[in-house]
């Protein structure tokens, strides 16, 4: 029974069936299951399995997005679960993403983020056109480690140098490691406006912040 | 008759225009700018403040339809009409804004500088079959703040032939504008004789910025005319569906051309475009997929049913190097391009999506176009009866080589490519080095910059291009610009 219900959600995920895994995830709870379980057992290895025949190319985005979405939603009906237990979800980190102010290319940036929380990131999307200040405040509020900047124009690569710098005003640039990205963002500059890394393409980029918090 | 692709069926083409009028209504379009909203609110479109959603009545965008030219020309800086928008006319120009090129001598892409554009604009002039300059990549030797018009101040230094360009700012697009007031004599000369069109992108789906909608109603209100550039990513920003992607375009362009309209009546504007069929394993937006072209040909048609002057972004690859990928996707773009009689087809040069200009694709795209040009003007009878005569004359002698009749003809019958195109014989090549069509481009690329001749500009007008980008310059901390390369 157990195993049955738990089977269900991962093949919700693997069939791309937002529906179904919170359906699943609601039958689960209500027989009982410990949510550390239905996540450990029942999400993760759907996640895995759809990650999987992504990287073998069986899978394409869509299969990606629509299964990171189950899982989303999936956790917001386990979140108050495991407040009530006192228990909380082993994540890889805490992230704040965003595109810098003055541009709105959100494409590539918004798959960073999913793939990023696919992968067990906490991930907090503040969306385009943010300023230096917005980024500031909610690397503080929420004490991220990893702050992700992603700049499509020459022109507001710039604004990328503007948030680091703000960062140090605000006293807290040791506190967390800086990721930029983008089309015209190289390694070279990210050496010059000293952020910790680049990454070229969202897969990249996991394995990037994989790397900056280890 | 002129080869024609037709890639919608009318029915097909009225209804993506009638659902097209519906979503002006429902769900309305996003319109993050003041000026506009305003325009739209005043002529009576209801407006939410709030969510910055208007919502535009059908009759208010038809009217802004009908009011829109469907007709204008671009001149070049000796006075002369040589791009027309409108009709089947068909032009072709160099991709813009390329955030890198490919270096010639190490094939690697890299950040370009002044010499690079200048070059680059050098070749386009030299290139007949080019029909415009573009601001085609932007130089990392001067602040990021005036990248978008210092590319123009080089280009107007260098160019005879009109040029598409674009703003990345609210404030640069004045700079601009003045320069190309400067070089047209007066503000009424350029709204006479358009030397300039400006790219204006709405965001997908159905958003107006503030920054390209302002460059829109600026153009507007100063007689200059704008081209849309809507790009709906099928499966990312719009639906997976071609014909809902067009669907899409459709009502972006729409609304665009009612705001263009509402602060303008009768300023030029093209129905145009960039979109791409999203590609589901990499994330990117290939300009080189049979589906983007199909995407573009559709809205092309769309544009004509609702007499609009046309244009769309094709003739471009994905390729990261000039190779057979290269070739072939920018040789089949720019041939369905041709066939649907885009007005002006945008991508010359221009390769891995939109990011990067090559010389040597350049001068070997020259060669498509001239082919696809070639293509349009189609097989005619020429003479009366077509052949009889002739071929009675020779009865069975294969002695065409010696007749009068293909001495007239063989130069309008063929397209005679460049040494770009190889066509000797297997021996012949090799004497020549055994070049490959990427190092024969080079080799061409050397010889026009050889023999390009600067056009005569006065010292007055180079000092005033020079000093209002200075003037900008200065504002972000450059206090002298690049040197000009030689002029003479
Ligand atoms: C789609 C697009 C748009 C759409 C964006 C839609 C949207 N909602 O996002 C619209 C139409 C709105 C648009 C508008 C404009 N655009 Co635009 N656009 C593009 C285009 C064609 C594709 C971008 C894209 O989405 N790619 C797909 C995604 C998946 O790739 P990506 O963004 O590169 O992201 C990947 C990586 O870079 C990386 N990454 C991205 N972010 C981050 C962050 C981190 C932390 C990390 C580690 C990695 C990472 O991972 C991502 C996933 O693999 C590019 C062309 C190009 N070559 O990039 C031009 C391009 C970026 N645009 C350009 C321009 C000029 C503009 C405009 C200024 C045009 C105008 N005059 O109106 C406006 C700008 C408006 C503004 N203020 O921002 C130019 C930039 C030129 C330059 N030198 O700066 C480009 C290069 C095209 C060109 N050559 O003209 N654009």
């Amino acid at each position: 029974m157990t195993l049955e219900l738990l089977k269900r959600i991962t093949d919700s995920l693997v069939d791309g069936d937002p529906d179904a895994t919170v359906e699943g995830t609601r039958l689960a709870l209500d027989a009982g299951l410990a949510p550390l379980t239905i996540i450990s057992d029942g999400l993760v290895p759907g996640m895995e399995v759809v990650g999987d025949r992504f990287q073998t190319g069986e899978y394409f985005l869509p299969h990606l997005i629509i299964a990171a979405s189950g899982m989303q939603q999936a956790m917001e009906l386990l979140e108050p679960e495991l407040k009530q237990r006192h228990e909380v979800v082993q994540r890889l980190g805490t992230v704040v993403i965003g595109t810098v102010q003055g541009d709105i290319h959100e494409i590539g940036k918004t798959l960073v983020a999913t793939l990023l929380s696919a992968a067990g990131f906490q991930v907090y999307d503040l969306g385009v056109n943010v300023s230096a200040a917005e980024f500031v405040s909610k690397v503080r509020e929420t004490n991220a480690g990893l702050l992700g900047l992603s700049a499509l124009l020459t022109t507001t690569m710039t604004a990328q140098r503007q948030v680091i710098d703000a960062l140090r005003e605000a006293g807290i640039r040791d506190r967390v490691k800086v990721m930029v990205g983008g089309a015209p963002v190289s390694q070279e500059w990210t050496e010059t406006i000293g952020a910790d890394g680049y990454a070229e393409d969202a897969v990249g980029a996991v394995a990037l912040a994989k790397n900056l918090v280890s | 008759m002129r080869p024609k692709l037709n890639i919608l069926s009318s029915e097909l083409v009225e209804q993506i225009i009638a659902e097209a009028y519906e979503l002006l209504m429902d769900p309305g379009v996003r319109v993050h700018n003041d000026e506009a909203l305003q325009l739209l609110g005043d002529a009576g479109a209801p407006v939410d403040l709030q969510t910055k959603i208007a919502r535009i009545p059908q009759q208010m965008a038809q009217n802004a339809l009908e009011t829109a030219p469907s007709e204008f020309h671009l001149y070049d800086l000796d006075g002369r009409p040589v791009v027309h928008y409108g009709g089947d006319s068909v032009q072709f120009d160099p991709g813009s804004a390329a955030i890198t090129i490919l270096d010639s001598d190490t094939q690697q892409q890299r950040v370009p500088l002044t010499a690079d554009f200048v070059d680059f604009v050098k070749l386009v002039e030299m290139l007949p079959q080019i029909d415009a300059q573009s601001t085609a990549m932007i130089c990392g030797d001067v602040p990021e703040e005036v990248g978008d018009l210092y590319r123009l101040y080089l280009a107007l230094n260098f160019m005879r032939k009109p040029i598409i360009t674009g703003a990345f700012r609210k404030d640069t697009w004045w700079v601009m504008k003045d320069m190309l007031v400067a070089v047209a004599g007066s503000a009424d000369a350029l709204i006479q004789r358009p030397i300039a069109v400006f790219d204006v992108c709405p965001s997908p789906p159905l958003l107006w910025s503030d920054l390209t909608c302002q460059n829109m109603i600026d153009c507007a209100k100063n007689g200059i005319p704008s081209e849309l550039v809507s790009m709906p990513l099928s499966g990312a920003t719009a639906p997976v569906t071609l014909a809902a992607a067009v669907v899409q375009h459709a009502a972006e362009c729409m609304s665009g051309v009612t705001i263009c309209q509402l602060a303008k009546r009768g300023a030029p504007i093209v129905w145009g475009g960039s979109p791409a069929a999203f590609d589901m394993r990499e994330g990117t937006t290939p300009m080189g997929a049979v589906e983007t072209w199909m995407i573009d040909c559709a809205y092309a048609q769309v544009g004509k049913a609702l007499g609009m002057p046309t244009h769309a972004y094709l003739g471009m690859s994905d390729a990261k190097v000039v190779d057979a990928q290269c070739g072939l996707e920018s040789a089949g773009g720019a041939f369905m391009a041709a066939l649907a009689g885009v007005n002006m087809v945008s991508g010359a040069g221009m390769m891995d999506f939109e990011s990067c200009q090559s010389f040597e694709k350049l001068v070997i795209d020259a060669e498509i176009i001239g082919m696809a040009k070639r293509l349009l003007a189609g097989v005619q009878a020429r003479e009366q009866p077509i052949a009889l005569d002739l071929m009675r004359k020779l009865g069975h002698r294969a002695d065409y080589l010696a007749q009068p009749h293909t001495l007239k003809w063989f130069n309008k019958e063929l397209y005679i490519p460049s040494a770009v195109i190889d066509r000797g014989s297997l021996d012949g090549w090799k004497k020549k080095g055994s070049k490959t069509a990427t190092r024969r481009a080079a080799d061409r690329v050397t010889e026009l910059l050889a023999n390009y001749h600067p056009p005569e500009i006065s010292r007055e007008l180079r000092r005033e291009l020079r000093e209002l980008t200075t003037d900008a310059a200065r504002r972000f901390g450059m206090d002298e610009l690049p040197p000009l390369p030689e002029v003479e």
